[in-house]
């Protein structure tokens, strides 16, 4: 637990002195999303309906925009080597790295997304649902993230293929995320919906730190 | 992680034995695949009763479904060869996880396209958001990520660990995938009648269905055999026994 | 302490090393010399489990390191041509965190070590605004915090002047003094005082 912890606090203080890595994923989030009113229709009825879809798409590719250099600069300077001939527990630092990305990336979203919402006339019953499922749905593409930038942080070309290997990936959580947002602007109830993308979330949590630190291995050996 | 297997399972790691042993059984395979797909196809297009609803247009199914069921069963299988390979060290199991993934790949495509044919005279559009024909799209979406990713590592050894740690992951998100996109294609689109679930088809229609299914699958065989000896033979070029099976040719 | 048998390691299709065996003693200094790429850098990576493209047999202590890894790695010291130094932290925070990384860096303290490298004074400036040398210190600083009896060193030289070189080549005698052993590359003359080094030729186990 001591080992996490310092492993945050390192991770979280990288991220302090580059501060541009917080805004970044953010402000990609908020041109993401106003590139379908000005692409397609200011007309508020319209946004209303595609704002679930939208938003989430919009956080799912800043998710996977950000996720991209989790491991890109220790991998670089040779810190990674070094975590790797470590005695200490590789899971605990994967899982460490992963929480300080979602922490930089999907909470920062969740936090922000009512303002999105807001451009896209969603109506405000349905700003819980978005809230919490931004904050449910998140960690998982975190983690299913880092799987892909574990296994392509070796390579040059990592940028468009970490998307073709995680994409298919993401489309359970986008389909349930934005299903919550739905039924929440809808009034419907939640539970069920958020009840799946938390099931989601405990499967990954449990599967992905394995094959993420499996996969750090590979690219260090190759 | 080491678990004893029973001697035929290391035989069958050794290049050279893989090599000989799916020579020998290549031939079976073939003639069996070409037996049954020529029954198949007869049989089935030409007499099988034609569909009390759509008529003719129905006996792309003899196409179709044996290649969506043979789409994921790839993946399956490719997914359990590379975790074979990642347990036991075994090269051979990665050679067959690499040569199924554009063999699955091909497969997917042509489960999309005959979908896509037999889409137009019954809904009327080459593409429509069906829950099968979107699952199958990402099906696709995973063999093009696992074809990239195993594209894109020059050093083999680390090519082969990286994609089968991706195609396990893929296994596990198969069954998600699926349950979200049919949970998504009811939610959108309720009441679209869905063409292959026909609870009561006749003997007449599924018997020579069958009988497509066995046949792809032995051409499946036959198509994985002939790329992993090929691969076999290319990774073990600078060995003695290669450059003898070299010169008998 | 450190045995390999039967190394077998071959890189684009070229066998760097066959049936190469060797061990390390404790108390000794291993050079490993041979031209560039025939591996040095490689059989290095090897001995930390930092690359698998390789056959046969490495013992610790007498058992295999797959058995013993955790106890390896915590009796073990590695520097690599990358110091694992990150620019926007400061030597401080950059040796704190190797210490979590690595129990073994115990020796002394981290406002000593840096004192030691000659970087008194500069323990609260980001590394990104260090010379090449002084980040190369840095990295350098975890041998006079590391308790670990085996020091793998790839290149450690590098970027360093003429005092730094001495300085760390006293640094290697007084472990090897302590019973611990060090394996090293290095294109510098290496001058251990006191000390025999035993060089591993990987020209000669290049097979042609």
């Amino acid at each position: 637990m001591k080992f996490f912890l310092a492993a945050l606090k390192r991770d979280l203080l990288l991220v302090f002195r580059h501060r541009n890595d917080i805004i970044n994923p953010l402000a990609f989030f908020l041109m993401v999303a106003v590139l379908f009113p000005l692409g397609v229709s200011p007309n508020p009825v319209f946004l209303a309906e595609v704002a679930p879809g939208v938003i989430w798409v919009a956080a799912l590719l800043a998710c996977l925009l950000s996720v991209d250099g989790i491991f890109r600069t220790d991998y670089d300077d040779g810190s990674l080597e070094q975590m790797l001939v470590s005695s200490e527990s590789l899971l605990l630092l994967v899982l460490a790295k992963v929480l300080s990305h979602w922490l930089i990336s999907g909470f920062c979203l969740a936090i922000i997304s009512p303002l999105v919402a807001m451009m896209f006339f969603l109506p405000e019953q349905g700003y819980t649902a978005l809230i919490l499922s931004l904050l449910l749905g998140t960690p998982t593409l975190s983690l299913m993230g880092a799987i892909g930038a574990g296994l392509t942080v070796g390579l040059r070309k990592g940028g468009v293929l970490i998307s073709l290997l995680v994409l298919p990936l993401y489309i359970p959580v986008l389909i349930f995320g934005a299903g919550t947002v739905h039924a929440g602007a809808m009034g419907l109830p939640i539970q069920g919906y958020l009840a799946l993308l938390g099931a989601i979330l405990v499967l990954s949590l449990m599967l992905a730190p394995f094959a993420i630190a499996a996969a750090l291995k590979i690219s260090v050996r190759s | 992680m080491k678990i004893k297997m029973p001697r035929w399972f290391y035989q069958l790691a050794s290049p050279r034995w893989f090599y000989e042993f799916t020579g020998a059984l290549l031939p079976w395979f073939s003639a069996a695949a070409i037996l049954l797909l020529v029954i198949g196809t007869v049989w089935g297009l030409v007499f099988a009763p034609a569909d009390y609803q759509q008529g003719n247009s129905f006996r792309i199914i003899y196409i179709h479904v044996p290649s969506s069921i043979l789409a994921q069963s790839c993946y399956m299988m490719m997914a359990v060869a590379g975790a074979v390979g990642l347990v036991w060290k075994m090269k051979i199991a990665h050679v067959v996880a690499g040569a199924c993934a554009p063999i699955g790949a091909s497969i997917a495509i042509m489960s999309l396209a005959t979908g896509a044919i037999w889409g137009k005279p019954t809904w009327g559009a080459w593409w429509v958001w069906d829950a099968r024909l979107t699952a199958m799209l990402v099906l696709l979406f995973l063999y093009i990520g696992v074809i990239a990713l195993n594209s894109a590592f020059e050093n083999k050894a680390s090519a082969d660990k990286a994609t089968a740690i991706l195609s396990l992951v893929g296994l596990v998100n198969i069954p998600i995938i699926k349950y979200s996109v049919e949970w998504w294609n009811t939610l959108h689109q309720p009441a679209t009648f869905t063409v292959t679930e026909k609870p009561a088809m006749p003997p007449e229609m599924w018997v020579p269905l069958l009988v497509m299914a066995l046949g792809f699958y032995c051409f499946f065989a036959v198509v994985l055999m002939s790329r992993a000896r090929t691969e076999v033979l290319e990774r073990e070029k600078r060995s003695d026994w290669v450059k003898r099976v070299i010169q008998s040719y | 302490m450190l045995e390999v048998k039967n190394l077998f390691c071959e890189r684009d299709e070229r066998v760097l090393f066959e049936n190469f065996s060797f061990q390390i003693n404790s108390a000794e200094v291993v050079q490993v010399i041979g031209q560039n790429g025939s591996g040095k850098t490689t059989l290095l990576r090897i001995l930390c489990g930092l690359s698998d493209a390789y056959t046969g047999e490495i013992y610790w202590q007498g058992k295999d390191l797959d058995e013993v890894r955790d106890q390896y790695y915590q009796a073990m010291l590695y520097v690599g041509h990358l110091a694992g130094v990150k620019g926007s932290l400061t030597a401080e925070e950059n040796l704190y965190w190797m210490m979590q990384l690595d129990k073994s860096l115990n020796k002394c303290t981290i406002a000593d070590a840096l004192k030691q490298v000659g970087l008194y004074g500069f323990e609260d400036v980001p590394c990104h605004s260090l010379s090449a040398g002084q980040q190369r210190r840095v990295g350098l600083a975890r041998l006079y915090l590391s308790s670990a009896p085996l020091w793998i060193l790839d290149e450690p030289f590098t970027a360093l002047d003429k005092k730094g070189v001495k300085e760390k080549e006293a640094l290697i005698a007084n472990h090897i003094q302590g019973g611990g052993s060090v394996i090293l590359t290095t294109h510098h003359d290496l001058m251990i005082p006191g000390e025999t080094i035993r060089p591993i030729n990987l020209d000669e186990e290049a097979v042609a």
